[in-house]
């Protein structure tokens, strides 16, 4: 017996799919249903968080709806997905954010932006806020750099701590007991598959969308949102570094690395996910968690609020727009932060936690 | 629909695919009519994993060569003979093209396998299974422009002097209820759906039968065709038959009922008696010849008994075991009589020998001075819970079909070539196996004889 209902039911379809094996050879969601003939609650929700959702065994499974079995792995592991964010989330009070999530999202979204608003307006006069402001420094005349330096480093602190908490329960909960610690074998594997998204390509074909014919754009999209947030994150790195070690201010002219890398992991968060957000409007809704589709697009929302008012940013730097600009963009980065522990961002951290599972698995298997 | 088509392909397998995907490179106008709606189209191919082709040498999904020879050395091993020579020979040749042919439509296949089976160097494995294959060759199809339309069940053909004229198909397809075609090709499987003609032969024990695939495999092309004067070939009591649980439904269970299981326990009929050497040979001849064992027990049902020991030596299974912690208490739930299943159990553990068991060769395990004798693998039963799977026939084709020369093209009852009508896949197998059955032959049938007919049936259109 299980502790929930799609937990029972994930059970039931991995019972169905053990004595078939046909989708074996389609990722690795099966081979390691393989390696069991039982199911623990760490074993379904490590399964549900090795599904990339490609949707090819929906596509080639013979039993799938409307056939009498019912096998609807896809739709189900995304379920069951979804619940073992809120299951293993830490602090346990706020597990339940992820059931409200686009609400959530909003309004720490609209209040983070409030707040860089009229912190602006705290530190300086309104005329600072909607004034010109060129050369090195200008953003720190409408907020000094410590002040947003504290602000964004409890906050990051803050997600990094949740998620560290979130996923250690998630780990352990998975097969802790067997093998505790990841070895770096396993960890360099997961780190490829998931930086090639090896399991989103439906056995080689492309990931399965609005219907029976496969396509890749899925994949694209998320590669540019994936490698556009690392870019982002990578330039707000270099600019730190630029600040503490070299002393050097932003603004940074446009070819200076913080800039370029900047730019291009924006436009990445731009078209990223407003593809990934078109896939999803499209998708088959048997293959779609619909309950959480609020948690998803508010997650694709904030990501692509970021990327957009970070470039507005750019191109509007010196004129009179900055100001509000930088306070939305701030506003936006701070939000996507403080809700990171609580909405689709942590799909990535668990799916990689489960594919360094796999590699394990597999190696002690060999 | 413009009135008429060069080449009409009936069904909507892997035979049919094959065959209209091979029509229309060959340069004909083709349409299939498939009976079964879209989610079930393909009968049996929906339900297939794997493909026995013969090679000369290991490649990327195949582990070894498979020679001709040996391939149709197997094939006289499985029929006992019953194979016409000629048009075996000929399809092992072509089956060793159909490997890459068959990939170059889009199908993929799996490359290495786990599990329990061992045909690794036998049979290449459709990535995917089945349903997957059917898939990419529909995509393909279609994307040569192939018309394909599904609920299309036909009613009628016209056929005269053993040329076919017209079907008729009782979903109008844009007005027109009569199609039209220069060729036809038949590759609408047997009929094992069909329990009414199922019991033309077995009586009413086929009510008792499961059948594995859809229920759309009626034979109603195959009947229309013999009624017509096409020459039949095969035995209509031959079908492939295994034992299957008797809790699964009774269309389309598929695969995962499968219970290979036997060579670790007993097997009683309802009267708690065995009736056959469950260690007579190895898997997977032992597993096709349940079927027919138990379709020949009362009430065509019966039960796999093993122990607690055993549990993980087999593949999982759908149905769970059902079981007793008294060989008195399991008997209840089977609703066996205790005191017969317990005397069977005692006798059987009695006569068991010891050895060494190994259930992957024909080990040293046997039993002596009982009736019928367990030759392998026989260890005692004793260890509660005690536990049972209960099994049925399930049917996955039959063999009666209809006639036809290499190139796939039907023969008439008077002996005469058929004018424009050939088939392929299970409504031909027959001609190929006469009996018996080893893993991936159909999938071959389908794919050379569909393609051959297909690029047959666009040559005659064309001239």
């Amino acid at each position: 017996m299980h502790g929930t209902r799609i937990l029972e039911e994930t059970d039931r379809l991995m019972t169905v799919c053990n004595s078939c094996r046909y989708c074996e050879g389609l990722c690795a969601v099966f081979p390691a249903m393989e390696m069991r003939r039982a199911f623990s609650d760490g074993d379904l929700n490590y399964l549900a968080n090795l599904c990339h959702s490609c949707g090819a065994c929906y596509v080639d499974c013979q039993f799938s709806p409307p056939h009498e079995f019912n096998v609807n792995v896809p739709q189900t592991l995304a379920v069951a997905r979804a619940e073992s964010y809120a299951a293993y989330a830490w602090p346990r009070a706020l597990s339940g954010a992820f059931a409200r999530n686009g609400l959530v999202i909003s309004v720490v979204a609209a209040l983070s932006m409030a707040v860089f608003i009229l912190g602006f307006a705290a530190f300086n006069d309104r005329a600072a806020l909607f004034g010109i402001h060129t050369g090195p420094g200008a953003f720190y005349k409408l907020m000094p750099h410590n002040a947003m330096a504290v602000l964004f480093s409890a906050a990051f602190l803050y997600a990094i701590l949740a998620l560290v908490l979130s996923v250690r329960a998630f780990w352990r909960d998975i097969g802790e007991p067997i093998r505790g610690r990841a070895d770096g074998g396993s960890i360099f594997q997961a780190i490829r598959d998931a930086g090639e998204l090896r399991y989103l390509h439906g056995g080689g074909v492309g990931c399965y969308n609005e219907d029976d014919k496969p396509t890749d754009r899925r994949k694209l999209y998320h590669h540019l949102t994936f490698y556009g947030f690392l870019l982002c994150f990578a330039a707000t790195s270099v600019a730190t570094l630029y600040h503490y070690l070299l002393a050097r201010e932003a603004p940074y002219p446009w070819w200076d690395l913080p800039v370029v890398l900047g730019t291009l992991g924006g436009i990445g968060l731009v078209v990223g996910p407003v593809g990934l957000f078109l896939a999803k409007v499209k998708r088959d809704p048997a293959l779609l968690d619909e309950e959480r589709y609020g948690m998803d697009v508010g997650f694709i929302a904030m990501l692509f609020l970021t990327g957009v008012t970070g470039l507005a940013l750019l191109v509007l730097r010196e004129t009179s727009a900055m100001g509000p600009l930088l306070a939305l963009h701030l506003g936006a980065v701070f939000a996507l932060f403080i809700t990171m522990p609580y909405g689709k961002f942590v799909h990535g951290i668990y799916r990689f936690a489960a594919l360094v599972r796999y590699a394990q698995e597999r190696r002690d298997a060999g | 629909m413009n009135g008429k088509y060069d080449v009409l392909v009936i069904g909507g397998g892997n035979a049919a695919l094959c065959a209209a995907i091979s029509a229309r490179r060959g340069g004909a106008s083709v349409l299939v009519l498939e009976g079964a709606p879209k989610f079930y189209r393909g009968g049996n191919t929906r339900h297939t994993r794997n493909m026995r082709c013969a090679h000369d040498a290991a490649t990327e999904i195949l582990t070894g060569p498979y020679t001709e020879e040996e391939f149709w050395k197997d094939l006289l091993l499985v029929t006992g003979g019953q194979t016409d020579e000629e048009l075996a020979r000929h399809m092992i040749r072509e089956s060793k093209d159909i490997l890459n042919w068959i990939v170059e439509q889009g199908v993929r296949w799996q490359p290495s396998l786990g599990g329990t089976l061992s045909l690794g160097r036998t049979n290449s494995f459709f990535l995917g299974g089945g349903r997957a294959m059917l898939n990419a060759l529909y995509l393909t199809a279609e994307a040569l422009g192939v018309d394909i339309e599904y609920d299309a069940e036909v009613t009628d053909l016209v056929i005269e002097d053993g040329m076919f004229l017209a079907a008729r198909v009782k979903r109008p397809i844009e007005g027109a209820t009569e199609i039209r075609a220069t060729s036809l090709v038949a590759a609408a499987g047997g009929f094992e759906a069909n329990i009414e003609w199922l019991k033309q032969y077995w009586g009413e024990a086929a009510d008792n039968f499961l059948i594995r695939g859809t229920p759309y495999n009626r034979g109603s092309i195959l009947k229309m065709l013999l009624d017509k004067g096409v020459q039949e070939v095969g035995d209509p009591t031959q079908c492939h038959a295994v034992a299957i649980d008797a809790r699964a439904p009774k269309f389309d269970g598929g695969i995962i009922t499968r219970h290979d299981s036997v060579v670790f326990g007993i097997v009683v009929n309802k009267h708690a008696q065995r009736f056959y050497d469950e260690g007579e040979d190895i898997w997977p001849k032992r597993y096709a010849i349940w079927g027919r064992l138990v379709a020949a027990q009362p009430d065509q049902i019966a039960y796999i008994i093993f122990d607690s020991t055993v549990v993980t030596s087999f593949m999982p299974t759908l149905f769970p075991p059902i079981a007793g912690a008294t060989v008195a208490e399991l008997a209840g739930k089977l609703t066996l009589d205790s005191a017969a299943l317990e005397k069977t159990i005692t006798d059987f553990n009695a006569a068991v020998r010891p050895g060494t068991f190994d259930h992957t060769i024909l080990d040293d395990c046997v039993t002596e001075g009982i009736t019928p004798p367990k030759t392998h693998w026989a260890r005692r039963i004793e260890t509660p819970p005690y536990l049972a799977y209960p099994v049925r026939p399930g049917i996955t084709f039959t063999y009666l079909g209809t006639r036809v020369t290499k190139e796939a093209r039907m023969l008439m009852k008077d002996g005469r070539l058929a004018a424009n009508m050939f088939a392929a896949g299970e409504i031909m197998a027959g001609n190929v196996l006469g009996k018996g059955y080893a893993a991936g032959m159909g999938m071959t049938i389908g794919s050379v004889f569909g393609r051959i007919a297909g690029r047959e049936a666009a040559k005659h259109a064309r001239n």
